[in-house]
Parts: structure tokens; sequence; C-alpha cells
């Protein structure tokens, strides 16, 4: 027999097989999901869930599609979080310290509490990419952001109103397009396509006959 | 952790074989052996999982059973006496479907100076375009050139591509990424700018570039940004139902559908772009999938009812490693990034039993061959699998390469408690990739005039199997592309006057005529997954 536990979905209880996931839980509960519900698999952060454990103080957040059901498991899925997305012009602007405070001034009002980076369903230091935000220091930001899925309960968790997701955003399209460093071979490549330097090479192999090309690729060298 | 005891006996095995399986480099099968490998085992090969279409520009053909059934289905606007004369919404181009293709083309499209709409059946970026891990293909080293990505890319997908379009993907390749990096993508280089690149299966040069595991998401996520910074309509939860043509058979927009509230929407356009993906989620032969909720082969479905023929629709991708345990995640991908960095492909008993680079389709067959008729498997609660060898990566590259470069699949295992630095997983194929798809010319139009296509709903590009790498390559290549043909397009018409789903009507006509009765519609929208009390 399955191992079966109690979560309650939006407060209304249902007895479920203990291997699930929320999301799973879920529709083992009978719902059609609809919102909430992208990769299934942690990359989207459509399915922003926050649980707690009867009998546990603290409030936890996690992704429905990548978390485990646990017996007595409170559920509330946030399938959507108005964060602030300020609209920009990324050939105009520039990785300075002063496009987050014209953007997103509401940075400057972190107080510290951390609960950003305790809310994080990806376990990342949220806290500190807003400091480094707050400094200019985009690389730092965009490093420690990377990994990202937007689901936005650090911001659904933030007295100082700060939409964090969208803040990183900004730094890592700023680290990836100013800062970054400049890739050089693929400038010349470019150069070399737009001259013509490959047409011959490639439309001479294109119209050789089919055996040709067989035994060109099944014996081309296979670099190290 | 593993608790169960034959999966304990057998990480044992391949542990202590682990120092002497590193050490070997697997010869690659020969052109005979593979063919024969995957007449034997390759799904695509079952012949009894296919079906002959009767109806429409590929009647004859063979296509999965799953999508017969929903290209001969019943169309969802069926006695509903839609009027056409009102439209909620009116622009020169709109772009079916929010992934890479989708936003590549919005974008593309606003350059020129286009009105654009997308409508998306989920939000913007809910699409298999996030879920990419591995990275994307381009020929920028020295080393490389635009022919010899054309010749893995053309070998690899079994000498079927389309040769103009596979000229475009790779001498357009370099300029992509580009492109991408200018508009804030982040890509793993050295401190001089070189970008770190990696084999992926089939590939001859390391050309395989990528933003950690993340490769998709780093994408995806900047283009929504970017269309967001723009002035492009964005209808979210809203799927296309049914293509729209005018008097003279040419596409003139899409009946919408919220998905929420099921209102019945009217978009007119001058050009319209599909970009709605894959169909991992119709779970072809029963196999899991890596795609996203929404991948259900709407595209076809919309595209072939107007009269669009499909090109390949017999080939789908399985990725040869699809998680196969903990059952949370099975199916769910383990990007081929793991192998590229060096982890192998070992049986039950400890042995490297292949080259963990050959292509997909091989690999696909070769485990499948492992996991049955040789006996070679791991005993799973869903099956059979093998062991892939993680914890070669960083015996090959070094403490930490894992957490820097594969930190999604490190979180993925870590979150049921498996440690892939210290740990072997197990991994079976799933459903990853639909090689077929609507056919079109190099500007990216269909067979129906103003109808673009971009993405996986594309079939051609790749011919009968894609590489790694080459989709997130496409996306943006022929998203582009479609985005700049439609709205140069667009310039040409005037906004359609009068509009008609006359050939829905002829279709379901043609269906009765060949005497196909069926009782679901389609498309499908989105898989079943509620379970029934
Ligand atoms: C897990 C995973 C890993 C991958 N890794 C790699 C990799 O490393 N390298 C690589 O090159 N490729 C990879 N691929 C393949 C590649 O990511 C996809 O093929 C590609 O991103 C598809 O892009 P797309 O824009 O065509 O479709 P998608 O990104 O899937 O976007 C399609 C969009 O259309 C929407 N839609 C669908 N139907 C409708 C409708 N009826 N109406 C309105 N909207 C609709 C969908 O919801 C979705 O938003 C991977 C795929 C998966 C699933
Ligand atoms: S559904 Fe995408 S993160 Fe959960």
């Amino acid at each position: 027999m399955e191992q079966m536990v109690n979560v309650y979905l939006y407060g209304k209880k249902y007895e479920v097989p203990a291997s699930l996931t929320i999301m799973e839980a879920m529709e083992y509960a009978g719902y059609q999901l609809v919102r909430g519900c992208g990769c299934r698999n942690g990359f989207c952060g459509a399915c922003a869930t926050i649980y707690r454990i009867a009998g546990d103080r603290e409030l936890k957040a996690c992704l429905a599609c990548s978390t485990k059901v646990e017996n007595n498991m409170y559920v509330a899925t946030l399938p959507f979080f108005p964060l602030v997305k300020e609209v920009y012009d990324m050939e105009k602007i520039k990785p300075t310290q002063q496009i987050m405070m014209q953007l997103y001034p509401e940075i400057y009002a972190c107080v510290g509490c951390n609960a950003c980076t305790k809310a994080c369903t990806q376990g990342l230091n949220v806290m500190q990419y807003i400091a480094y935000a707050q400094r200019g220091e985009y690389e730092k930001c965009a490093e420690e952001s990377f990994d990202c899925v937007m689901c936005g309960v650090c911001s659904s968790r933030c007295p100082a109103g700060i939409s964090h997701p969208q803040v990183a955003m900004l730094a890592r399209r700023l680290n990836g397009k100013y800062i970054a460093p400049h890739c050089d071979h693929l400038d010349d490549r470019i150069k070399e396509i737009e001259d013509g330097k490959f047409e011959a090479l490639i439309e001479n192999l294109m119209q050789k006959p089919l055996e040709e090309i067989k035994e060109l690729y099944n014996t081309r060298e296979i670099e190290k | 952790m593993y608790q169960d005891k034959l999966m304990q006996e057998s990480i044992q095995k391949v542990e202590a074989a682990r120092a002497e399986n590193i050490k070997l480099d697997p010869r690659r099968m020969t052109a005979e052996e593979k063919e024969k490998l995957l007449a034997t085992y390759h799904p695509d090969y079952k012949q009894d999982e296919f079906r002959v279409l009767e109806v429409g520009p590929n009647k004859g053909e063979k296509v999965p059973t799953e999508l017969a059934a929903l290209l001969q289905a019943n169309s969802r606007v069926a006695g509903l006496n839609l009027d056409l004369t009102k439209c909620d919404y009116e622009t020169d181009v709109l772009i079916i479907g929010a992934g890479g293709a989708g936003c590549s083309a919005a974008i593309e499209a606003h350059n020129a100076g286009a009105k654009v709409t997308i409508v998306t059946k989920l939000r913007m970026g809910d699409a298999n375009t996030m879920m990419a891990e591995g990275g994307i293909q381009a020929a920028d080293k020295p080393n490389d050139s635009p022919a010899q990505h054309f010749l893995d890319a053309f070998g690899g997908g079994h000498f079927a591509a389309q040769k103009d379009l596979l000229y475009k993907l790779v001498t357009e390749a370099p300029d992509a990424i580009k492109w991408l990096s200018d508009l804030g993508v982040e890509f793993d280089k050295t401190a001089d700018g070189t970008m770190v690149t990696t084999h992926g299966g089939g590939t001859s040069r390391k050309r395989m570039h990528a933003a950690k595991d993340y490769s998709g998401a780093e994408i995806m996520r900047t283009l929504r940004d970017e269309v967001l910074n723009r002035d492009i309509t964005v209808v979210d939860f809203t799927s296309a139902i049914e293509l729209i043509k005018d008097e003279n058979g040419k596409c003139a927009g899409a009946v919408l559908m919220n998905m929420e509230t099921k209102q019945i929407l009217i978009a007119k356009a001058k050009t319209v772009v599909i970009a709605t993906g894959g169909a991992g989620r119709l779970h072809y032969q029963g196999f899991p999938t890596s795609n996203h909720y929404g991948a259900t082969a709407d595209g076809l479905v919309l595209g072939y009812r107007a009269g669009a023929r499909l090109l390949y629709a017999d080939t789908l991708q399985y990725h040869p490693t699809g998680a196969a345990f903990p059952a949370q995640i099975f199916g769910a991908l383990v990007t081929e990034k793991v192998r590229s960095l060096g982890a192998m492909l070992i049986n039950a008993h400890g042995e490297a039993f292949m080259n963990p680079l050959e292509t997909r389709d091989v690999s696909a067959a070769s485990i499948i061959r492992e996991c049955s008729d040789r006996g070679n498997g791991v005993k799973t609660p869903e099956g059979y699998a093998v062991w892939l060898d993680t914890p070669m990566i960083e015996l090959k590259n070094g403490e930490g390469t894992i957490e820097k470069r594969i930190p999604a699949m490190m979180r993925m295992f870590g979150k049921y408690g498996i440690d892939i630095r210290k740990e072997p997983i197990l991994i079976y194929p799933t459903l990853h990739y639909q090689n077929g798809g609507l056919k079109i010319t190099a500007d990216g139009q269909s067979d129906i005039e103003n109808l673009f296509v971009a993405g996986e709903a594309v079939g051609g590009i790749h011919g009968r199997n894609r590489l790694m790498g080459n989709s997130l390559l496409d996306i943006i290549v022929f998203g582009r592309n479609a985005g700049k043909s439609a709205s140069a397009k667009a310039k040409t018409v005037a906004m359609p006057e009068k509009l008609t789903l006359k050939h829905v009507e002829e279709f379901a006509a043609e269906c009765e005529k060949a005497g196909i009765k069926s009782d679901i519609v389609s498309p499908k929208l989105l898989p079943d997954y509620a379970r029934k009390a």
C-alpha cells in the first residue's frame, strides 16, 4: 500500500500519496491546473507556493512542482505577484550606479530584515544581491542572482516593496551587455561570414552527392 | 541517498569500476551498427505506434497515433457560430506562442516598425525555451566553421534536413549569439572574453555555448524582459484555437480562447507567426517528457487544418537522459552537458556500455537495449534505468565543477537528497523534442500565404534528428527571420476585410467523407492530469 499523507490545499483537507510533489498532489485532488503551472520542473517560477507544517511557526516558500508533500502541510499557491517592472532601452542605459537609483530607488529602502533570502525558493542570497545592486556592483549581483526563476516570493515578503527579481534582471542584462569581457572571436567570425569566406566551402559541401557527404560525415575528425 | 538495496549494490559496482571506466573512451559505433540499433530499439521505428493520415495535406503519411488523433479531431469552433466581423484585436503581426521563437519574432517585427501582438497559452516564457539547460551551438571558434557545423547537423539529422534552412541556421549562428549578447544574455566566458564551449552529442568541434545549465532560462528571461520594454501587446493565458483566413485563402488572424474564462476572442492580422513549440505533453508511446505543461503540438493542428503541409512529423526526439529516479522528477531532463563534462553511461554491472557522446537517437536506443534485451538495467519503481556517473565530472575537471557548471542539475537532485557530486544518477530516455513540424521556405513562410512558422513547430531544419544546441539556435535564427519576414510582408498587404473559417468546415467535411469519427476536440491545449474521482 502506498503511504498517504494529509495535505490542506487552500485549507481543505485531502489525502494524497506521500511521494507526490505539491503540484501532483493538487492534480491528485482533482484540480485541472491552468495558472501556477509552467515548466513543471523548477525553471519558470510559475508555481510559487507558501506553506506551513501544522504546529510549525515558520511560514515556508517553495516551488510546487519540485517540492514533496509532507504530512499536515497547509498550502497556498502564489501564481502571480505584482512585481514592478520598469521599462528601459538597453541601448541607452549604462551600467552606472545611478541607473538603479533611477529605475528601482526602493532598493535603498531595504531594512536588512533578510526575509527575502529566507523565502527564496532557490536558496539564493537575495539580500546580498540587492546590496550589490545598491552599490552598482552589477557583475556580483548578476552572479549571485543567476539561478533566480523570478517566482516573486521574495518580493511578497519584503517590507520595503522591492521587486528583487526585476532588479536582478536588469543587473544581469547590464552585466551581459556592458561589463562581461567582450568576445573578439565572435566578431571575427561574423565578419568572415559577411565577407563570404565560407560560402564556397559550404556550398561545395551541399552540392556533393549524398554518398560523398555521408563519407565525409562518417570519417570526420572529432576534436578531443 | 538511495535506499533501495539493489540500487545500492549496483552503485557499489559503479564505484568500484569508476577508476578504470574513467580512463576509457568507448569506441563510437559504425554507421551500420547505428542503423541496426535504431531500427531495433528506437521508438520512431515501432510501426504499430503510428497511424496513416486519411485527410489533409499529408494524407497517406504516417504520424504518431496520438498526433493523428488530434490532427483529425473536431475543431473547437465547430458549431459556435462566431461573428468574425467583430474583432477583439487588430494587428499587423500576430504571434502565437511566447517562447524563444515567438519573442525573437516579436522583437524583430517590432524593430521593423510593425504593430505586434503576442498571444500565449500560459505566461510569456512558460515554454520549452525556459527549460533548456545545455546550450546553444555556433561555429565561432578558429578551429571551427559553418561548413563543419553543417556537416555535423546534416549527418546527425540523417541527411534529411532541408539544405537551404540548415545553411541559414549555421551561417547565421554567430550573429544570433551576438544578438543575444547585445541584449544582455550572459554567456560563459573566460577572462579574455573567449566563449567557454563544449561538445554536445554528435558535434565534431566544441561549439556549445552556455549560460551555466540555465542557458534557455537566461535567454528566455532576457527576451521576455526585452518584449516588456517595448510597445508590444502581450495577451497571456490565451490560446489560438483556430487560424482565420481571408476570402482569398490567405492567413488573416486567429480565433483565441481565454484559458481561464474560456471566452472566445477574434484576432485579425495581416500576417501570423506560429511559434507554439513542441509536443512532449502528448506522451507519445506512453513516454514521460521533459517538456513544459503547454507542449501539445497545437501549432501543427492549427496549420494542418488550414492546409499547411507537415514535414517529418513521424520523428520525435527521445532524450537519452531523462531522470528515472526519484519518481517526483521522472522524465525531467538531465542535460546532455552532464555527459559533455565527462559523466559516462554505466549499466547495472558497472560497465561503460557505450560512448556517452553518440547522437541522441543512438544513445536513447542504446540505453533502451541495455534495459530491455540485454537485461543490464537497474530496477526502478517506474521500470529500468542505467547510471550516469556524475562523480566522474569532478574527478576529471576538479572539485567545484558541478556547482559552477551544472547548478540546476545539482539542485534538482539535491532536493531529493541525492548529491550528484558524490553519487551517480539513474536515467532513461524521455520524450524531448518534436523533430518534425510545419514545412517552411527560407523566409519562414508555410504553404499558406501570410502564415509564418518558427521554432520547434517547424519541421525540416534539422532533418530526422536534432543535435543538442541547435534548437535554441534555430528559435533565434528562425524566430528573428520569421519576425522580419512577417513584418515586411505586413507592409505590403492591406488589413484583411472578409474573415472566414470556411477551411475549418471543409476539413471537417473531408474527415466525414473519409469516415473519420472523433469524439475529441483539438488543439489539445493542456494535458489532462487531474485525477477523476
Ligand atoms: C528540458 C529541455 C531542455 C532543452 N535543452 C536544450 C538545449 O540545451 N539546447 C537546445 O538547443 N535546445 C534545448 N531544448 C529544446 C529547445 O529548448 C526548444 O526546442 C525550444 O526552446 C523551443 O522554442 P519555441 O519557442 O519553439 O517553443 P517554446 O519555447 O515551447 O514556446 C512555445 C510557446 O507557445 C505557447 N503555446 C503553445 N500552444 C499555444 C497555443 N495554441 N496558443 C498560444 N500559445 C501557445 C506555449 O505555451 C509556449 O509559451 C530543450 C528543451 C527542453 C524541454
Ligand atoms: S512550474 Fe516552473 S518552476 Fe514550477
